[in-house]
């Protein structure tokens, strides 16, 4: 080593010419270039070098450290295996042989189980009612409520979530009432977006639950910059953003998780891998395995695990927050899920997918279910208390909606406000002449 | 609409390739209304005992035209059309996008192609739209001629780095070497509580781009006529389509036409006022001027087309006729359309002009979803009506 430095900082051109690699060597210090004295001890560097044997000579580029091989071999594009799916329980609901059942005790499992009924029953209502007309638009989380619940449990009140927008189960768990979500949904003057977003577009300060916005994966570089900011201030936090496996394409997720691991954030990527983008089906959007073979590719902690398994989900969320955390450092991980529903109200995915498949995966393979048999296994969880939950969910569902539609819609007094934090002269005019045509045209020339 | 929109002649673009900087009128180009207009303009006296105009909208044609020529088609299926035509004529055209190969587009703009031309040439991209305008810029420059697709304008942003420092700048600082002729298009503009990430007029962002062109389509008619020109354009073209007008209805010859990129459309010959609109404008416009007849106006409305570059020279005409003159935009205030189409009336026809220019735009505001706040953010035709009484009753 003692004679590095001096390669380092230089020599003449002629002194260095062995191979490629002491070329690049040279070349990026050349700006430390000397001539002269330390021409000789140059050479005795080269020379020393030369006499190692071949195979101890390690790879000192900066861009990377590792063996050099004389054989070449192309990696291939996909490993012998995919990357094992963790879970805990199979598909009826029963604990695997040797698998470690997370610490989830009867009411905690209780309640995960009663959001997850409360979010089934709220997506089926109002997709109804937009059938009927009474809302513009929604979008179900359908099949995907055990990972919107699961890992919502497994984050604390202090993490801050950027979610894409399949994720109402995060934000109910975390106390987003049915009116609130309703409120939001028929953009009345009670709502917290004062009716500026379109339904299922919710957003709570209160909650660490950042508006959504409709365009793919530009959550993702959010979540990075809040990660450093929780590092910065050394809280006891992470970030925690969701996307699906289309959001994975777009190029905020490499420069998200790219910067995550550079900057060694603590934010948590968890990519709802449900197989659909639109009629996009996921071997159309990637040729690798999956998503979380990339988190290699970034230097990040990555996991695959069977999104629908509702333990499993927690278990993974559980550990890799402690790791972000404890150790300031991104996690990856892909639950693997299927969107049962459509893509939303403007989307009929029988067009692309067969009736049968939606089928099989609403009924045999519903996440809900299948934790409900693991509760009921354990005696948490009776036929009885079902019929009831039920019930209630559908009332409690059916009263926030009626009671939604019932309020008035934001007055033109909030259309100019929170553009800036306080109205600039153009606002004010604008403002000004709006009233002025308001109250000067009759309502038969109202708009459509 | 419009049924004076059938001509009787084979339309041809005033020039093949690339725009002309000024537009050149032969007469199988123009509709015949304007070729009415032209006739009466020439007699001042006739003026006085003209009597109202009655209709809205230009009327039909006065050579025979039997019911059953040309085809009644919605917006939508005319661009598609358009598409179909110049890929069958043109084995290089090819289509990219989200969802638009076996799914037929999110509105259905390529429904069928797929199955027609092969998956290939109507490409389904991942999620990636800096991505896959990238690459249909890189494939036009070598050779293709692509039609990239925004699942909805806004999305376009993502890809605004690719038009504006490639597609729009490529050309110029190649020499002249490598051409692009790619055509960026889809839904924008404000529709039905879309929210605010939905609801973009990206032409007033892109308007500054040198090297861009840029039309907006309102008809079925000029949707298919500009869909054929801007693929046969040598220059990055961009068509903004209008979300809410995909379901338009409308006659539409049978026989091929291709529409001029850079003419405005004269919709309604009138003398009182020059109204410039476009897109979805026009047809607010069009309400309004139902309640202006009415009352005894006479507004000459244009539908622009061209957003970049301007067609002075009809819109130059009709001021130098009218003297007076009202922009209805959907874009925002500031920065749209409007703005700039104010600035170069300024510039070149401010002797003409009785008074300032004015415009009627959208709030400067994000677009909100609630229905109420969203209707008071875009122009109403009752605007349109008070605007246009003030400048003529001389209040403004």
């Amino acid at each position: 080593m003692g004679l590095l430095p001096l390669l380092l900082r230089g020599a003449p051109k002629r002194f260095l010419r062995a191979s490629g690699s002491y070329r690049s060597l040279y070349e990026s210090n050349s700006r430390r270039r000397r001539h002269g004295t330390d021409a000789a001890a140059a050479d005795q560097a080269v020379n020393s070098r030369a006499d190692h044997r071949p195979d101890d000579q390690m790879l000192d580029f900066p861009g990377a450290k590792a063996a050099f091989t004389s054989r070449m071999e192309f990696i291939s594009p996909n490993a012998a295996e995919a990357v094992p799916c963790f879970r805990i329980l199979d598909d009826l609901g029963r604990a695997l042989d040797g698998s470690d059942i997370p610490e989830v005790d009867s009411s905690l499992a209780v309640k995960m189980y009663h959001t997850m009924v409360r979010l089934q029953t709220f997506d089926s209502i109002f997709y109804e009612a937009q059938r009927q007309g009474r809302i513009s638009f929604y979008l179900t989380n359908i099949g995907e409520e055990a990972l919107n619940v699961a890992s919502a449990a497994a984050l604390t009140k202090d993490d801050v979530v950027f979610p894409q927008y399949r994720e109402h189960g995060v934000l109910m768990w975390r106390g987003f009432t049915l009116d609130e979500f309703a409120n939001q949904c028929f953009s009345n003057e009670a709502g917290h977006g004062k009716g500026r977003q379109m339904p299922i577009h919710y957003g709570s300060e209160k909650l660490n639950y950042f508006t959504i916005s409709s365009p793919i994966a530009t959550q993702l570089p959010h979540a990075v910059g809040a990660a450093y900011g929780l590092k910065m201030d050394r809280k006891n936090a992470c970030a925690v953003t969701y996307f699906g496996d289309g959001g994975s394409s777009e190029g905020d997720f490499h420069a998200a998780c790219n910067f995550a691991a550079v900057l060694e954030a603590p934010v948590l990527f968890v990519c709802r891998n449900n197989g659909y983008a639109i009629s996009t089906p996921a071997c159309e959007q990637y040729k690798g395995d999956g998503i979380v073979v990339r988190g290699r590719g970034y230097g990040m902690t990555s996991i695959r695990v069977d999104g629908n398994d509702a333990l499993a989900v927690f278990k993974a969320v559980s550990a890799a927050r402690k790791l972000a955390v404890e150790q300031s450092k991104p996690v990856l991980i892909e639950a693997m899920t299927y969107r049962v529903g459509h893509h939303s109200t403007s989307d009929d995915s029988t067009k692309y997918r067969s009736g049968e498949e939606i089928a099989h995966w609403r009924s045999v393979r519903d996440p809900v279910l299948r934790f409900r048999r693991w509760l009921e296994s354990n005696a948490w969880w009776s036929v009885e208390d079902e019929k009831e939950l039920r019930g209630a969910a559908r009332k409690e569902v059916i009263s926030a909606m009626n009671q939604a539609e019932k309020k008035n819609k934001p007055p033109l007094s909030e259309l100019f406000t929170d553009v800036y934090d306080t109205l600039p002269r153009n606002l004010l005019e604008q403002e000004a002449t709006l009233r002025d045509t308001v109250s000067k045209n009759p309502p038969s020339l109202a708009p459509h | 609409m419009a049924a004076a929109a059938m001509a009787q002649k084979v339309l041809v673009p005033c020039s093949s390739s690339s725009s002309c900087g000024k537009v050149q009128f032969s007469p199988s180009r123009v509709h015949t209304q304007a070729i009415a207009f032209g006739g009466e303009l020439s007699q001042s006296s006739s003026r006085k005992n003209k009597s109202l105009a009655l209709k809205a909208v230009a009327g039909e044609t006065s050579a025979p035209v039997t019911a059953k020529s040309g085809h009644e088609i919605l917006l939508f299926d005319a661009l598609r059309e358009g598409l179909e035509e110049e890929m069958a004529r043109d084995p290089t055209v090819c289509v990219m996008g989200e969802d638009v190969g076996h799914y037929g587009g999110s509105y259905k703009v390529t429904k069928g192609l797929a199955e027609k031309f092969g998956d290939l040439r109507v490409l389904d991209t991942p999620i990636c739209e800096n991505s896959f305008t990238g690459m249909g810029i890189g494939a036009a420059m070598t050779g293709l001629r692509t039609v990239v697709e925004g699942m909805n304008m806004g999305f376009l942003l993502l890809a605004y780095n690719q038009i504006s420092n490639n597609a729009g700048m490529l050309h110029y600082t190649s020499g002249g070497q490598f051409k692009i002729p790619v055509v960026i298009r889809g839904p924008g503009g404000v529709g039905k509580q879309l929210g605010a990430e939905h609801s973009q007029r990206l032409e007033s962002y892109f308007q500054s781009v040198p090297g861009l062109q840029m039309v907006a389509c309102s008809t079925p008619y000029n949707a298919k006529g500009l869909m054929k020109a801007a693929i046969r354009s040598d220059n990055p073209v961009i068509l903004y389509e209008h979300v809410l007008l995909y379901n338009l209805k409308e006659r539409i010859p049978d026989e091929e036409y291709v529409l001029c990129l850079e003419e405005a459309e004269l919709v309604r010959p009138g003398k009182d006022i020059t109204i410039l609109t476009y897109s979805r404008m026009r047809h607010f416009v069009l309400q309004a001027a139902k309640t202006l007849v009415e009352r005894g106006y006479d507004p000459e409305i244009i539908d622009i087309r061209s957003l970049k570059p301007f067609d002075l020279f009809t819109i130059g005409n009709s001021i130098k006729k009218t003297h007076k003159v009202l922009i209805v935009e959907e874009c925002m205030r500031t920065g749209g359309i409007g703005a700039s189409l104010r600035a170069a009336i300024v510039d070149n026809f401010w002797d003409f002009l009785d008074g300032r220019p004015e415009c009627l735009s959208s709030q400067d505001v994000p677009t909100p979803y609630a229905a109420t706040l969203e209707d008071a953010t875009v122009v109403q035709p009752a605007q349109i009506i008070v605007k246009v009484e003030q400048m003529l009753q001389g209040l403004i």
